[in-house]
C-alpha cells in the first residue's frame, strides 16, 4: 500500500477536490471519485505490494518452518496414554523410544534410536539357564539395552536449578506457585543427560493404573512383575492424598533391571517377538523423574499445566505452544543428539531425489506450525494459496487434485503446473463387512450340516459385495480389495493368484476376476435360500446392518441395499448412536457391522489377531479386537504357534493355512486395505510416507525463498471488487442524497406564499 | 432496585438447579458411565478394569441421584450432588478429558468476544441506521425495494455467506485470510470478513424489526408534533423516535449481551477462530459430560443476567419504568 504511485495518485485527489466549487462540489465529488480510485486500484493491481491473505505472523516470514494443520485436537500427549495418530504426530517428534523405523527402507525395519545397537536378547529356562530361542523349555526372554552416552533432555523447567543446586520450581502449596498461571510464565529451564533408569521410570507409570495406560493389560501379560508392580502402587496410593506425586523409582519392579546410567534390561515371560516394535513406541519413551515430580505439584492441574499438555523428551523437537484449540508449534530441540539423514533407502529413493540430504545432521527444520482446521474448504484454499506446505486429498478437493487414467491416480494438471508432488503408501489397515459369528441365521452356529450351510450363504453374500465398486464409487479410488486381513507389505501378504481368496474370486489373464452371481445364487439354494427367500417358509431373508452412520438414505447405504437386493435378500439397515452400537458389538446382538483395524506395527500377528476366539468382543466383555467373534480351533492354534515365531518360510506357510481357513469361513463378507495420499507443495523435500511411524518430521525441509516467491505470486490481492462495491454504494447513496435534500427543501404552499 | 436485583438472583436458584437437573437426566438416559469411559480410554485394548479406574478416578463410580446408603448421604454421596454443588460456586473442575475448564474457559472466550463484540455492534448500528433511513422514505419506492432486499437477505442461508464470502474475498480475490487466528492486535485480519459476513446476514432480519417499530413510533402525535414545528427530518429521526423506539430494541438486544462471549459455533467453525462456540459441541460429541453441564450452567446463569440487564436497562431509558 505504500507504492509511490498509489501517493500520487492520492495527493492528486486532494488537490483536486481543493479546487473544486463549493456548489459543484457533491456532484464532481461523486463523478471523480470512481475514476480516482479506479487509477489507484490499477497501481495496485500492477503488484506493488504483499500478500494481504496470509494467514502467518510476519515474523515468520523467511524461517525455515512447515505448516501444517490438524482437525481434532489431541486428547493425551503423555506418552503412558495417548494411543492415536492424531497424537503420536505431534509427541512421536519428541519423546525418545529405543528403537524406531528406518525412514526410507521398505519393508519396514527397526533401527537403534537412543541405543548403540538393537537390543541383545537371552533366552532363560524357569531354572534360569540359558537356552537357544527355539528351545522348548524357554520361559524368559532377557532384552539387554545399551544407551548412546551423551543424550541430553531438550530445557525445561522441572530441571532448572538455583544457585544452590536446588530445583528452581518446586512448591509446597497451590498459593506459592499461584504466581505460574501458564506454562509460558516458568522463564527458567535447565537439562541432564538421558539416563537407563528414566526408561525403567516410564516402564513403570505404564504399570501405574491411576494413568490408565491403553497397554497396561497387554503388556502385563509380558512383562515380568508387571502386574505386581501395579497392585503395589495402587496400595501405596491408599496413603496419599488426591494428585500427591508418588516417586516411583522407589517401588521395585521385579522384571526391570538398571545396571549403570548407560545399560538397563526388560526381563520378559517366554517369548514375544513383536515386543521388539513396542520399543518403537512411544509408550516405551524415557520419562525423567523430576518431570513427574514437578508437574505433580500443588495447583498446577487445574492451570493445565499436567505432563499430558506439555510434553518432555530428548527428541528432535519440543513443544513450545499447546493450545489445541488453536495452533501447537514444535521448535527444533536444541540439545538434540547427533543424528543423520540416512544414507541409504529402499529401489528408486536416490532417483526420486530422497537422497540429496544424505548425511545431513537433523533435523532439518527450525519449526513445526499445526493450526486447527475445522473444515475441509479453509485447509484446501490455504494449500492452493502455498500457506500450507503439505495437504491430504478430501473427497471435495479430490477432483481438483487428481485424475484417474489406465496408469492409476496422477496429479491433475493444475497441481502439476503448480509443482504439486504426490506421495502415494498403503495404509498399513483392513476395513472390513463383518458378520457376527455368533449371530443364529448367519453366524457359525447350529449343527454341522446348519454352519455348512450359513457358510455358504456368507460365501454368497460376499460374492454378490462387489467392494472393488464401492471404493471406486465412494473413496475416488482410494484402496485395492483385501484378500484376508494382511495388507501388502507385511509379511504373509501375498500377491497374485497365491494370495486369491477362491472362495470369491477366480484367477482369469492374470488377475483376480470376481466369481458370477449364478455362482452366489447356486450357493444361496444350497444355504437354504433360494432366490432370497426361506426355501421352508418362502418368507423372504431380511438381514440387519448395525451402524453409527445414520438409518439408510445414504447413498453408500443403497448401495449396499443393492448388492444385497442382487440375490434377492433385504438389507435392513439399523443406526444407532456409538454408544448403542458398542453394546450391541459386546453383547454379540449386532448381525452385520463394518469397522476396522490400523496396525500397531508391521507384524502378520497384529492383523490375524483380529479372528483369533479367545479376542472376541463378547467372550473378552467388550474388551476384544475380534469383532466378528469368530472361534476356530484349528486357526486358534496355528495363531499361537504363528505369534511366537520370527519371519520364515515355516511361518510363510502357517499364514498361509490361517487365511485359507479364514477364506473358507468367510467372517467378512469383504474388505480393503485404503491408500494414503499426500500432497506436497514443490518446496517441501525428502517427503516420503510411511505406514506405520509418525517420527518422520526431522527428515522433512522446505526451500522458504522458493515459497515466498510461491506466496507471493499466488496471493495478489485483487481491488476491483472492492472498488465495484464502493461504485455501487454510491449510485446507490447519490439518489438518496438528492431525495433527502429535496425533502428537506420541501417547502408548505399556502395562501400567503411559500412557507419555510 | 437493589432488593429487586437480589430477589430476582434468588429466583435463580431454583431455575439453575432445575436446569442442571434436566441436564443430567438427559445426559444420562442415553449415555452411562461405562460407555463415557470407553469413548475416553479409545478403542484399542481397554480392559473392565480400566473401565472401572476412570469411572472411580472421576466420581462416575456412584448412583446417580439416590445412594442405597442411610442418612443424608444416600442424597450426598451421588453423582448428581458431587457434580453440581460445586457448580454453584463456579468451580466447574476438571474435564472428562483432564483438562481445567475454567481455565480453558478463560482462554477461550476472548477470541468468541473478539468476534461476537464488533459482530454484535456494528451490526445493531447499521441495522439501525438502515431502518431509520427506510423509515425516512416511507411509503416510497425506496421503502418497498429496501423491504424487498431484506427478504432477499433473509431467505439466503448463513452458511451461504460464509461460503461466499470465503470464495470471494480470501479465495479469488486474496483480500483476506480464508480462516485462522492470531492473537493481540493481529487479529484484525482474520475477524474483519466474520465481521462483515456477520453483519450483512443479520442486516434482513435486523431492519425488517426496526423498521416496524421505528414506524409506529413515527406515527405518534409527538413526532408530528416536531416535524409541525419544523424540525428537522434527521433531528426527528436520532432525537425523537429512535430514543423512544429503543424500548422494544432493548427487549431483544440486552438479553444477549452477556451470552456474546459464548461464541458462535458456525462462525468460529468455518473461519478457525479458537472461540467457545464449538466448546459444548465438542463435548457432546465426546461425551464430555463436565464440560456439557459446565456450559449448561453457564449458559443458564448468562440468560438470567441477561433478563436482569434488560429489566434495569428499562429503568434507564424510560423514566416511566421502577423496578419493585
Amino acid at each position: 500500500m505504500d507504492c509511490a504511485v498509489v501517493k500520487k495518485t492520492t495527493t492528486i485527489f486532494r488537490q483536486s477536490l481543493g479546487q473544486l466549487t463549493q456548489r459543484t462540489e457533491a456532484v464532481i465529488r461523486y463523478a471523480a471519485l470512481p475514476v480516482i480510485l479506479l487509477s489507484g486500484a490499477s497501481a495496485l493491481l500492477s503488484g506493488c505490494g504483499e500478500a494481504w491473505n496470509n494467514p502467518h505472523p510476519e515474523s515468520e516470514q523467511g524461517q525455515n518452518i512447515i505448516y501444517s494443520s490438524f482437525s481434532e485436537r489431541p486428547k493425551h500427549l503423555d506418552p503412558a496414554r495417548s494411543y492415536s495418530s492424531d497424537e503420536g504426530r505431534f509427541i512421536d517428534q519428541i519423546y525418545d523410544p529405543p528403537l524406531a523405523y528406518h525412514y526410507l527402507r521398505r519393508p519396514y525395519e527397526l533401527i537403534p534410536n537412543t541405543l548403540t545397537k538393537m537390543p541383545e536378547i537371552r533366552y532363560l529356562a524357569a531354572d534360569g539357564r540359558e537356552v537357544s530361542d527355539s528351545d522348548a523349555d524357554v520361559a524368559f526372554s532377557v532384552y539387554q539395552f545399551e544407551l548412546q552416552p551423551g543424550i541430553q533432555y531438550q530445557p525445561h523447567p522441572a530441571f532448572a536449578v538455583n544457585e544452590q543446586g536446588e530445583y528452581r520450581y518446586r512448591f509446597d502449596n497451590a498459593t506459592d506457585s499461584a504466581a505460574y498461571q501458564s506454562f509460558d510464565d516458568f522463564s527458567e529451564t535447565g537439562s541432564r543427560e538421558l539416563v537407563a533408569a528414566d526408561y525403567v521410570y516410564q516402564i513403570k507409570r505404564l504399570a501405574d493404573p491411576t494413568l490408565l495406560s491403553p497397554v497396561r493389560g497387554l503388556l502385563s501379560e509380558y512383562i515380568v512383575g508387571m502386574s505386581e508392580f501395579s497392585a503395589a502402587v495402587t496400595e501405596q496410593r491408599k496413603n496419599l492424598q488426591a494428585g500427591e506425586w508418588l516417586d516411583l523409582r522407589a517401588l521395585p519392579f521385579a522384571g526391570l533391571e538398571v545396571q549403570d546410567d548407560h545399560h538397563f534390561s526388560i526381563r520378559l515371560k517366554g517369548k514375544y517377538p513383536q515386543f521388539s516394535y513396542w520399543l518403537a513406541f512411544h509408550f516405551f519413551a524415557p520419562m525423567p523423574w523430576e518431570a513427574d515430580e514437578f508437574y505433580h505439584q500443588p495447583g498446577f492441574a487445574d492451570r493445565n499445566i499436567v505432563l499430558d499438555w506439555h510434553p518432555i523428551g530428548s527428541g528432535p523437537f519440543m513443544m513450545t505452544r499447546n493450545d489445541p484449540n488453536e495452533v501447537i508449534i514444535l521448535e527444533r530441540n536444541p540439545n538434540y543428539r547427533n543424528d543423520f539423514y540416512p544414507q541409504d533407502g529402499a529401489d528408486g529413493d536416490r532417483e526420486a531425489g530422497l537422497l540429496q540430504a544424505a548425511g545431513q545432521r537433523l533435523p532439518l527444520l527450525d519449526k513445526a506450525v499445526y493450526r486447527l482446521e475445522k473444515e475441509a474448504i479453509p485447509l484446501w484454499t490455504k494449500f492452493l494459496q502455498g500457506y500450507y506446505d503439505r495437504s491430504g486429498i478430501s473427497s471435495d478437493s479430490f477432483d481438483q487434485a487428481v485424475k484417474i487414467s489406465s496408469d492409476g491416480i496422477g496429479l491433475s494438471d493444475e497441481m502439476r503446473e503448480k509443482g504439486v508432488t504426490l506421495e502415494k503408501e498403503v495404509v498399513l489397515g483392513t476395513y472390513y463387512f463383518g458378520f457376527n459369528m455368533l449371530d443364529p441365521v448367519l453366524g457359525d452356529t447350529g449343527t454341522e450340516e446348519e454352519r455348512e450351510k450359513k457358510r455358504k450363504l456368507r460365501q454368497a453374500i460376499a460374492i454378490a459385495y462387489d467392494q472393488q465398486e464401492a471404493i471406486n464409487i465412494f473413496y475416488n479410488g482410494r484402496g485395492e480389495v483385501a484378500m484376508g486381513p494382511v495388507p501388502p507389505g507385511i509379511f504373509g501378504y501375498q500377491s497374485g493368484e497365491e494370495g486369491i481368496n477362491p472362495s470369491v474370486f477366480e484367477w482369469q489373464q492374470d488377475k483376480a476376476v470376481r466369481r458370477s452371481l449364478d455362482d452366489a445364487k447356486k450357493l444361496l439354494i444350497e444355504a437354504g435360500y433360494p432366490q432370497g427367500r426361506n426355501a421352508e417358509s418362502g418368507e423372504p431373508l431380511v438381514l440387519n446392518l448395525d451402524t453409527t452412520t445414520g438409518g439408510g438414505g445414504s447413498a453408500i447405504q443403497n448401495w449396499m441395499i443393492k448388492q444385497f437386493k442382487k440375490l434377492g435378500i433385504q438389507l435392513n439397515i439399523r443406526g444407532t448412536d456409538y454408544n448403542r452400537f458398542k453394546d450391541k458389538m459386546s453383547t454379540g446382538n449386532a448381525q452385520m457391522f463394518q469397522w476396522g483395524w490400523l496396525a500397531d506395527y508391521p507384524d502378520a500377528e497384529n492383523f490375524l489377531f483380529l479372528l483369533y476366539g479367545p479376542n472376541g468382543q463378547v467372550v473378552s466383555g467388550g474388551s476384544g479386537v475380534n469383532s466378528t467373534n469368530y472361534n476356530n480351533a484349528e486357526y486358534n492354534r496355528l495363531f499361537e504357534s504363528m505369534k511366537l515365531m520370527e519371519n520364515s518360510p515355516e511361518r510363510m506357510e502357517i499364514i498361509r493355512r490361517m487365511l485359507e481357513i479364514v477364506q473358507r469361513d468367510m467372517p467378512w463378507a469383504s474388505a480393503w486395505h485404503p491408500h494414503s495420499y499426500v500432497l506436497n507443495n514443490h518446496w517441501v523435500q525428502n517427503a516420503r510416507a510411511h505406514g506405520i511411524s509418525k517420527s518422520i518430521l526431522k527428515y522433512l525441509d522446505v526451500d522458504e525463498q522458493a515459497r515466498a516467491q510461491a506466496q507471493n505470486q499466488w496471493n495478489q490481492p485483487v481491488l476491483w471488487p472492492l472498488l465495484l462495491v464502493a461504485l455501487l454504494l454510491l449510485v446507490l447513496a447519490v439518489p438518496g442524497v438528492i431525495a433527502f435534500r429535496r425533502r428537506q427543501q420541501r417547502r408548505v404552499i399556502t395562501d400567503q406564499g411559500v412557507q419555510g | 432496585m437493589i432488593a429487586y436485583i437480589l430477589r430476582r438472583l434468588a429466583y435463580a436458584f431454583p431455575i439453575l438447579l432445575g436446569v442442571n437437573l434436566l441436564t443430567f437426566a438427559l445426559f444420562f438416559v442415553v449415555n452411562t458411565p461405562d460407555q463415557m469411559a470407553r469413548v475416553q480410554l479409545g478403542d484399542k485394548h481397554v480392559t473392565q478394569e480400566a473401565v472401572e479406574q476412570w469411572k472411580a478416578q472421576r466420581g462416575y463410580d456412584k448412583p446417580l441421584f439416590i445412594n442405597s446408603n442411610e442418612g443424608q448421604s444416600a442424597l450426598t454421596d451421588t453423582i448428581f450432588f458431587e457434580k453440581s454443588l460445586s457448580l454453584f460456586v463456579f468451580d466447574f473442575g476438571k474435564s472428562d478429558e483432564g483438562r481445567a475448564i475454567g481455565a480453558d474457559i478463560q482462554q477461550r472466550m476472548w477470541p468468541s468476544l473478539a468476534l461476537a463484540l464488533p459482530t454484535f455492534i456494528v451490526g445493531i448500528s447499521v441495522n439501525i441506521i438502515f431502518a431509520l433511513f427506510i423509515i425516512m422514505f416511507r411509503a416510497s419506492v425506496f421503502d418497498t425495494a429496501a423491504m424487498v432486499f431484506c427478504v432477499a437477505l433473509m431467505s439466503i442461508s448463513g452458511v451461504f455467506y460464509i461460503f461466499a464470502g470465503q470464495f470471494f474475498f480470501a479465495k479469488m480475490w486474496h483480500l483476506v485470510p480464508i480462516s485462522g487466528y492470531l492473537p493481540g492486535m493481529d487479529a484484525w485480519k482474520f475477524l474483519i470478513l466474520p465481521v462483515v459476513i456477520g453483519v450483512v446476514s443479520g442486516i434482513g432480519g435486523g431492519t425488517r424489526l426496526y423498521r416496524s417499530l421505528f414506524l409506529e413510533e413515527a406515527s405518534k402525535d409527538y413526532v408530528r408534533t416536531a416535524r409541525a414545528k419544523g424540525v428537522s427530518e434527521l433531528t426527528v429521526l436520532f432525537r425523537h423516535i429512535l430514543p423512544n423506539g429503543l424500548i422494544p430494541i432493548l427487549t431483544s438486544v440486552v438479553v444477549v449481551i452477556p451470552s456474546l462471549f459464548m461464541g458462535s459455533l458456525l462462525m468460529e467453525s468455518f473461519f478457525g477462530i479458537p472461540g467457545l462456540g464449538s466448546y459444548t459441541l465438542d463435548a457432546i460429541q465426546a461425551q464430555d459430560f463436565a464440560v456439557v453441564r459446565s456450559m449448561v450452567f453457564l449458559g443458564s446463569v448468562l440468560y438470567i443476567v441477561g433478563l436482569i440487564l434488560t429489566d434495569i436497562s428499562y429503568t434507564l431509558v424510560d423514566p416511566r419504568v421502577r423496578l419493585s
